[in-house]
Order: structure tokens, then C-alpha cells, then sequence
């Protein structure tokens, strides 16, 4: 009998055996008969009016079919498609361009050469117009226009929490410490860059789009209100999300490449292939943060944090084309309070448009969590500093306490639970805290550089509650349907989608734990929207919050039938039964049972009189609450002198994610979510020069980092489930990029304190740095 | 565009074909021949995702033309398991878990049994160099790290 790997087993996963035989079915591995290639020329200018498209020379390329632009879109009113933020996107433009690399005409070849070819023989003239790429400069009157069709590149103010008791508390207090904090724009950059076939059937009217997109459904339902005018019906539309190499919420958007293949498509009545290049991926698709914050955190005369005040500045581009929760223009910014317990803080973001692609999607997190988690964990070091007070136990002192949970924050959170204080404590034992800040006071005395940087951090996840989360309009439930078969193995279907978080084994685990069905014999199906229920997807960490305890529930639902069918079997009243592992047995006498495969097969072969048969449920769950991960890291840098460098000699992760699933793939999670927090610490930043020239377009300039830049991780874990969730788990695939930063940059400027420096930008480069220890006098001299 | 005959040796199959001169060997590889477990993740030959081993040596297939790969051995990820048995990198990657979304992962299997050849003693610094050409945006390289020393001890036993 196979082992039944419920909750709490380091199983193997289930989805490996194709991946590592080259077996995977990745969006590219997708041909189909008959199948042309789209391929797309993009403006090499910022902001510009488009005089004239020239396609007579491509047109005479061998294997050039033919062309689409913004004017022929237009014919069917689909130049222009809506952004999940009641804004606009241009599919295609028909006078101007908005930002570098925007698509200007689609080329349809035979062959991706073909199409090439015919992309670089496309000629169009374009008049330069202003350009605007500083969101500061972009909201001073008489900037340039971004946008004709709107007032002004203004798009929205968001506020929260009481701004007339934060100015009070911050006029009143003992300390007050500001500071300008920019989190400049970055890239997911997945590996696998995005991309579909779209195949239209003009005869049934049916659409089958294999895409990279990790919200199935919603897409579905995207392409139904966009193009229903033009025949696309909800039922003849089949999202199908392939296996995808990584997602990290660059998958989320819908980009004009996937609705131009959607609209070739239905021309030519042929499928149509789009895969981006990589510096396409870098230059066009979605962006993340880009948010300039001022950021003040007050303390009484105690060193107890009284209020905080934040005014941020987010550049977003040419469009709002976010993919927030539609309440929430800011995302959810206002966990920004953090882990600390005082009464009064007010926030506010300005968004503004520049000529730059649209920005404000996730990079691995939940919704602007971590710009929030970066602002008040940065101030809370600061705030520290200035007191003298060392930076640990100024934590330990202004962190909510254990008994307070379920905790409501000063922005309205209501934190489900928490023990900060262990969480912290675990991770100063494990790296050896105490007796670090001993050698890092020798080393000073001895001129070297050397910094200990915390990050606490309190995230909030797996969106969401239907009466405050929806994406237009469609609440953000998530969804299970599980089926028992008359010999005991199950499938079961589930509205998000994995990027390569293991939910073909972790779902299966849940669904072992409480049907006693071993997970091997449980398979998990995930991405067709023809079988699967329907979900918004995967992102923001909430498939464990939703769609986990979806499977709970539904496998909860199942045991109750499956009780029914073991009374009858057993001939015993069903109140006497006791559920044990995989089993109903009489209530003392262990000896009489009926497994679940015995129950299974019952179930078609035996109902009870007047029980359906079969056993199968769905589920659509909606959370009560958020999730509240949290957790303590603690990072030790050596700096050069001489050079910049900054050294990560050790960097120490307790996180508490609640019950933990499987705890391989947990720390998984954490090694790749703490990697994808060190990037944009030290090496990743996409920048523009004035004229809206993009830096860091290409895998030459954007810099991920490889093994050897990468610190060795070192994990260690406390436990406090959640009291809503049905198992207690909270979600981890992106607690690690949203908490790491802060703490290399803490280490970096605790290192460097004493020489007077306060705060620097991420990343943290060499050049950077060195600038700084020469602008102090602490530069090695030659 | 002129076109060229080539003969290769891929997975221990020899396979022709004609091919224009410009062709690259990963489009060759998974387009010509249907071998699609090699992947593309950059046009600046800056991932690694396309690695394969030509003649025994790692190499970039998105930065070698097909006609440069005229009378070579190729193996690419779907000639590691012999007979179904796995070989031991791919078992390592497995049990280490050394994967998540799979993207990287046959590209990084080939730079580490190049570098295995090389090195079968490799110390954590050397699997850490040795694998430098190859990104992973997923795991954080732990268990990757972890992965290539399961397989450098279970080869220094086969051997
Ligand atoms: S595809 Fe990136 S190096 Fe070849
Ligand atoms: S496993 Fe996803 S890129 Fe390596």
C-alpha cells in the first residue's frame, strides 16, 4: 500500500518525471498543423506620432503573409483594450506611440526567420513628440501629455488611515525620522518569456488559446467582454495554460502580443504563434514597483513607535495596467504598518503616467507588499539608529505581542496570528546575534566594514474576502472539484494555475491528508478551462489561502457522503462512526471498518437506498480574512573598501508561514523567493534616460543572478497556523522576496552608520557604494 | 538563402537534413527534430536554458549555427535516461529538488554533467562556477547545488 504523504511530508514531487526528461509542455513546445508565426515591430521611440507604415518591401519577403496594424484593428473596434484598472491599453496604435519597443504591426510568416525578416524590412515614419519619463516632472503643470484621452497624467490618489491624528502624533513626538525611499522599476524576467498559440475554428465559431497565463479563466472572460462584438462567445472560448516556466505575476496581464495573435488568428482562420524574444520581455510586458516614497516614523520618548506617514510617488507608465484587486489602485500598501503595535498612520499614493511601458504588477509579491514591507522595515532600522538603541531589541520592544492577535492594524487589517517575537528570537539564535554585534564593534575599531540588517516583516495574502476583492467584478474565490473513482484514486481540478510551485503534489497532500487517499494515487489538474471549476488564478501567494482550503473543504464534504455509504456498509448508525486516517470505524470496536476504497467502490457499486451515487464534490471558497505570513531574517555583510564590493557572508530566514505542506517545497519557495529578494537588492533595475532610451532591455544589462553571486540561504522556520484557514497554512511562495531586501539594505547601512550615511537606494551596486564610502572619506586609499 | 546537408549524431540516432545556413542548432534541435526538452529563455546567449552537450563539451545551442554542428555528437536532455532508468543528475535534480517550474532545469542537467566529466570532486565553489552560465529564476540554487553532488557521488560509485 503506498505510503498516503498527507500534511507535514517532504513527498517528491509529482510534476518532476516530465520536467527532467524534457517532457514538459511549455507554451513554445506547441505546434499545430498549418501553424504561422507573429512576430512584431516595436517603436524605437518613447513618445511619437506615427507618420507612415511602409509594408510593400516586407511584403516581398519569402514567407511573409501579411501585416496587421492599429488602423485595422480599428475596423473592429479592438485597437484599444481595457486594463483590469478601469484604464485603457492600446492592442495596436493607430496615431501614436507611447513608450520604446510598443508594438507598431503585427508580421504573420510561415517560419519565425520569415517573420523576422519581414519585422526588420517594415519602414515607418515617425515625428518625435515630448517625452516625459520622471513621474515628478510628469505631475508639474505644463509637463507633456502622456495620454490625449485624459486631463491630465494624473491618474489617481488613493489614501488610508487618519491624517489629521498622524500629523498630530508626528508634531508630538519625542523622535521623528524621514527619509526619501525609492524602489526603482524591475522585471519579473521569468525564464520562459510569454507567449501563445491562438487557434480559431471559423466553422463552430471556437477559440482555443494555449497561453502563458497564470488566471485561465479570467483571461476567458477578458476575451469574452473585449471581442464578444466580434463573435468571441464565453462557451467557445478554451483558455488552455500549458505548463509555464515561471510566472512570478509577469503572466498575469493580458498583453497586445497574445491579442494580436488572437485577431490574426480569426483573419486568417489559421493558428497563430507568438513567442516573445527576451529583450521583448524586458522591454514591453509589465513592470513592477517604480514607487517613490517619503516615509516618516515617529517614536515617544521610550523608543515606542507612536505613527507613521508615508507619501508615495508611483510612476506607472503610459497606462494603469495593473492587476490589482479593483478596489485597490495601491494594492495592499497598507499593510505598510508592519509588524509593530501603534494606533495612527496615514498613507497616500499619487500615480502618474509617463512614456514608459505600463508598470504596477507584481515581481513575486502580493500586491505592493513589498514596497510597504520595505518602507516601514528600512524606517523602523533608521528610527532605531538615531535612538542608539540596537536594532533587535528595538523590534522585540515595538512588536505586537502574541496575545494580541487577532490583531487589527491602524489601516484596517486584522492580523489572524503571529508570534513575532519567537520568529526573531529564532533567527538572532541561529546566526549568533549577540556575539556578531561584539565582532562587528572589534572590526570597527579596526576600520573594517561590517553590518548586521533585520527585516520582521508582516505580509498580507491569498486575496480574497468577496465583500472587498474582485477583478472587474468577479469576486476573488478560488475553486476545487474532486472526484473519487470506484478504485480508490481521485482527480481533482482546481482553478489556479502553477508556475513551478508544486501544486500537482502539495494539492494532492492536502486532499491525502483528509481523504486517506495516498497522494500518488490523487492527480491534480490545473489550466483548462473547459474541466477545471472556475478561479482567478495563481498569484499574490493565494492558492494555498484559496484554492487549498477549497480542496480541504471539498475533500470535507466527500468524507461526509463517504460516512453515509460506511453506515450503510457497516450497518451501523452513521453518529457512531469515528473517521480515522483513511477509515470509518464503529466507535469501539476498530476491528469493524470500511476504508475509503471500500467507500469508493460502494459508491458506484452499492449506494445506499435513496444516496446519489458516486462521490464527488466541488467547492468555491471564500476566505473569511486574509493570510498574515511573517517572519524574521537577519543578514551579516563584509564591505570593501577598496572596491564596493558588498560581501553576504551569511543570511539567516525564519519564516512562519503557518502549517506547512510540504516542507521541501517550502523551503524551495523561500531559497528561490530570498533569491529573487537579493536581485533587485543588488543587481536588478530597469532605467531610462530622459529621452525614454531603455537601460537594461536585454539579459547582457538586466543582470539576474547566477550561483556564484548567490548567498548560500540558510532557513529555519516557526509555526503559528492560521485560525481561519481549514489547515492552518498561510501561503510562502513570495514571503522571502517581499522580506529580504530590507535586511541587506539594513546590514549595508548599519555597516556604514558611523561614517554618517543614513540610507541608500536599492540596488545596491559596487559603483554605488564606493560613491558613497568616497563621499564619507572611508574610501581605501590606492 | 543557401542550404546546406547536414549529418549529426543526437541521442545516439543519426539524423539529416537540409538546412539554410543561417538556422540556429537549438531551432534546429527543436524544431527540425521535435526535440522540443532544450529551451530558449534569451536572445543573448546569457541563460543557458538551450544548453546541450556537442561533442561531450556544454554548449550555448542558441549560439552555434546548425551547420556548425555538421558531423558532431549532440545529446541533448532526451538522451540522459538510458533503457528508463534515469541518469543519476536527472535523479538527482529529483530527489534534491532541484527543480520548480523545470524551465532551466534540462539546461542546467548538461552543464552539470560537463562539468562532472571535468571535475567528478567538485567542491560547493565549483558547482557554483561551473553552472554560472546557466540562470534559474526559481530555486535559488540550493538544491541545485545539492542536486549535482547527489549525482557526482552516485557516478563516483558507478564509476
Ligand atoms: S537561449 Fe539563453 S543562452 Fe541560449
Ligand atoms: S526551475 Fe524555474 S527557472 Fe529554474
Amino acid at each position: 500500500m503506498a505510503e498516503i504523504n498527507g500534511l507535514g511530508k517532504s513527498m517528491k514531487r509529482k510534476e518532476d518525471a516530465r520536467f527532467i526528461q524534457g517532457k514538459g509542455n511549455y507554451i513554445e513546445d506547441i505546434v499545430l498543423p498549418g501553424m504561422i508565426w507573429l512576430d512584431i515591430v516595436r517603436s524605437p521611440y518613447a513618445h511619437a506620432r506615427i507618420v507612415n507604415i511602409d509594408t510593400s518591401k516586407a511584403a516581398k519577403i519569402p514567407g511573409v503573409l501579411g501585416f496587421i496594424t492599429g488602423k485595422d484593428l480599428e475596423k473592429y473596434n479592438l485597437h484599444w483594450m481595457p486594463t483590469l484598472m478601469s484604464d485603457r491599453q492600446m492592442v495596436l496604435p493607430t496615431d501614436t506611440v507611447k513608450y520604446q519597443a510598443q508594438e507598431v504591426v503585427g508580421v504573420l510568416a510561415t517560419d519565425r526567420y520569415a517573420a523576422a525578416d519581414g519585422v526588420a524590412a517594415v519602414e515607418i515614419d515617425y515625428e518625435p513628440l515630448p517625452v516625459v519619463v520622471d513621474p515628478f516632472k510628469a505631475l508639474q503643470p505644463g509637463a507633456p501629455k502622456v495620454r490625449e484621452d485624459k486631463d491630465s497624467n494624473h491618474i489617481w490618489h488613493w489614501e488610508a488611515g487618519d491624517r489629521e491624528a498622524t500629523d498630530r502624533a508626528i508634531r508630538q513626538a519625542a523622535t521623528v525620522v524621514k527619509q526619501r525611499i525609492y524602489i526603482p522599476r524591475i522585471h519579473v524576467a521569468s525564464i520562459e518569456t510569454c507567449g501563445c498559440v491562438a487557434n480559431w475554428d471559423p466553422i463552430n465559431k471556437h477559440l482555443t488559446m494555449y497561453m502563458t497565463t497564470q488566471a485561465p479563466h479570467a483571461i476567458r472572460t477578458v476575451i469574452a467582454l473585449v471581442a464578444g462584438h466580434v463573435g468571441l462567445s464565453e462557451e467557445n472560448i478554451r483558455v488552455i495554460s500549458p505548463d509555464i516556466g515561471g510566472g512570478f505575476g509577469g503572466k498575469v496581464p493580458v498583453y497586445p502580443g497574445y491579442v494580436i495573435a488572437i485577431a490574426a488568428s480569426v483573419l486568417l482562420g489559421k493558428p497563430v504563434k507568438w513567442i516573445e524574444d527576451r529583450s521583448e520581455n524586458l522591454q514591453a510586458d509589465s513592470f513592477a514597483r517604480d514607487y517613490h516614497m517619503d516615509c516618516e516614523l515617529a517614536a515617544d520618548g521610550e523608543g515606542r513607535i507612536t505613527a507613521l506617514r508615508i507619501k508615495t510617488i508611483a510612476d506607472h507608465g503610459y497606462t494603469d495596467a495593473a492587476a490589482n484587486p479593483s478596489k485597490y489602485p495601491a494594492g495592499l500598501f497598507s499593510i505598510c504598518t508592519g509588524s509593530y503595535d501603534y494606533r495612527t498612520a496615514f498613507t497616500e499614493v499619487d500615480a502618474a503616467y509617463t512614456n514608459k511601458p505600463p508598470g504596477g504588477i507584481a515581481y513575486r509579491c502580493s500586491f505592493r507588499v513589498t514596497e510597504a514591507v520595505h518602507a516601514i522595515e528600512r524606517m523602523v532600522d533608521i528610527l532605531a539608529h538615531e535612538r542608539g538603541e540596537d536594532p533587535a531589541d528595538f523590534r522585540l520592544k515595538n512588536f505586537i505581542k502574541k496575545e494580541q492577535f487577532p490583531y487589527k492594524s491602524p489601516l484596517g487589517w486584522e492580523f489572524d496570528s503571529g508570534d513575532y517575537h519567537a520568529a526573531l528570537q529564532k533567527a538572532m539564535d541561529m546566526i549568533g546575534y549577540r556575539e556578531l554585534r561584539k565582532e562587528q564593534a572589534e572590526k570597527r575599531a579596526r576600520g573594517e566594514l561590517m553590518g548586521i540588517g533585520i527585516s520582521s516583516f508582516t505580509e498580507v495574502v491569498g486575496a480574497g474576502p468577496s465583500h472587498q476583492f474582485d477583478i472587474l467584478g468577479i469576486k476573488m474565490f478560488d475553486s476545487a472539484e474532486v472526484r473519487i473513482h470506484p478504485t480508490g484514486k481521485a482527480i481533482a481540478r482546481f482553478g489556479t494555475k502553477s508556475q513551478g510551485q508544486g501544486h500537482e503534489t502539495t494539492y494532492a497532500q492536502i486532499l491525502a491528508q483528509e481523504l486517506g487517499i495516498p497522494a500518488e494515487h490523487i492527480k491534480v489538474e490545473e489550466g483548462d478551462t473547459d474541466t477545471a471549476p472556475y478561479g482567478l488564478g495563481t498569484y499574490a501567494s493565494r492558492s494555498t489561502p484559496t484554492a487549498g482550503a477549497a480542496a480541504a473543504v471539498a475533500a470535507r464534504r466527500i468524507r461526509e457522503k463517504a460516512r453515509k455509504i460506511a453506515a450503510h456498509l457497516l450497518e451501523s448508525a452513521e453518529e457512531d462512526l469515528v473517521w480515522e486516517v483513511d477509515r470509518f470505524y464503529v466507535k469501539g470496536s476498530p476491528s469493524r471498518f470500511k476504508t475509503i476504497q471500500d467507500i469508493a467502490l460502494a459508491a458506484y457499486t452499492n449506494p445506499p437506498p435513496g444516496v446519489e451515487a458516486g462521490l464527488e464534490a466541488t467547492f468555491y471558497y471564500d476566505p473569511p480574512n486574509m493570510t498574515f505570513p511573517f517572519g524574521s531574517y537577519i543578514c551579516v555583510v563584509d564591505i570593501d573598501r577598496g572596491t564596493g564590493q558588498v560581501h553576504v557572508r551569511r543570511f539567516v530566514a525564519v519564516d512562519d508561514c503557518g502549517t506547512r505542506i510540504n516542507p521541501m517545497i517550502v523551503e524551495g519557495q523561500i531559497h528561490g523567493g530570498l533569491t529573487m529578494g537579493f536581485a533587485p537588492a543588488f543587481m536588478e533595475q530597469i532605467q531610462y534616460d530622459e529621452n525614454g532610451n531603455i537601460y537594461g532591455g536585454n539579459f547582457m544589462d538586466y543582470l539576474l543572478p547566477t550561483a556564484v553571486e548567490t548567498p548560500r540561504w540558510e532557513t529555519g522556520k516557526t509555526v503559528t497556523p492560521s485560525p481561519h484557514h481549514p489547515i492552518g497554512a498561510k501561503g510562502v511562495g513570495e514571503s522571502a522576496t517581499v522580506g529580504a531586501p530590507a535586511a541587506f539594505v539594513n546590514a549595508v547601512v548599519d555597516a556604514l552608520w558611523h561614517l554618517g550615511v543614513r540610507h541608500i537606494d536599492i540596488p545596491i551596486t559596487p559603483d554605488k557604494v564606493w560613491q558613497v564610502l568616497k563621499a564619507h572619506g572611508a574610501a581605501a586609499e590606492e | 538563402m543557401s542550404t546546406h546537408k547536414i549529418t549529426v549524431t543526437v541521442n545516439g540516432q543519426l539524423r539529416q537534413a537540409e538546412v539554410p545556413a543561417r538556422l540556429l542548432l537549438v531551432h534546429f534541435i527543436r524544431e527540425t527534430l521535435g526535440l522540443t526538452g532544450t529551451h530558449i529563455g534569451c536572445d543573448t546567449t546569457s541563460c543557458g536554458a538551450c544548453t546541450v552537450l556537442l561533442n561531450g563539451r556544454a554548449v550555448k545551442s542558441c549560439t552555434v549555427l546548425a551547420v556548425q554542428a555538421n558531423g558532431s555528437e549532440i545529446t541533448t536532455v532526451e538522451g540522459l535516461a538510458q533503457n528508463g532508468k534515469l541518469h543519476p543528475i536527472q535523479e538527482g535534480f529529483h530527489m534534491e529538488h532541484g527543480l520548480q517550474c523545470g524551465f532551466c532545469t534540462p539546461g542546467m542537467m548538461l552543464s552539470a554533467i560537463a562539468l562532472l566529466k571535468q571535475n567528478p570532486y567538485p567542491t560547493e565553489d565549483d558547482i557554483r562556477w561551473g553552472l554560472s552560465g546557466n540562470l534559474c529564476r526559481c530555486t535559488g540554487y540550493v538544491n541545485i547545488v545539492r542536486a549535482v553532488q547527489y549525482a557526482a557521488e552516485k557516478l563516483r560509485i558507478e564509476n
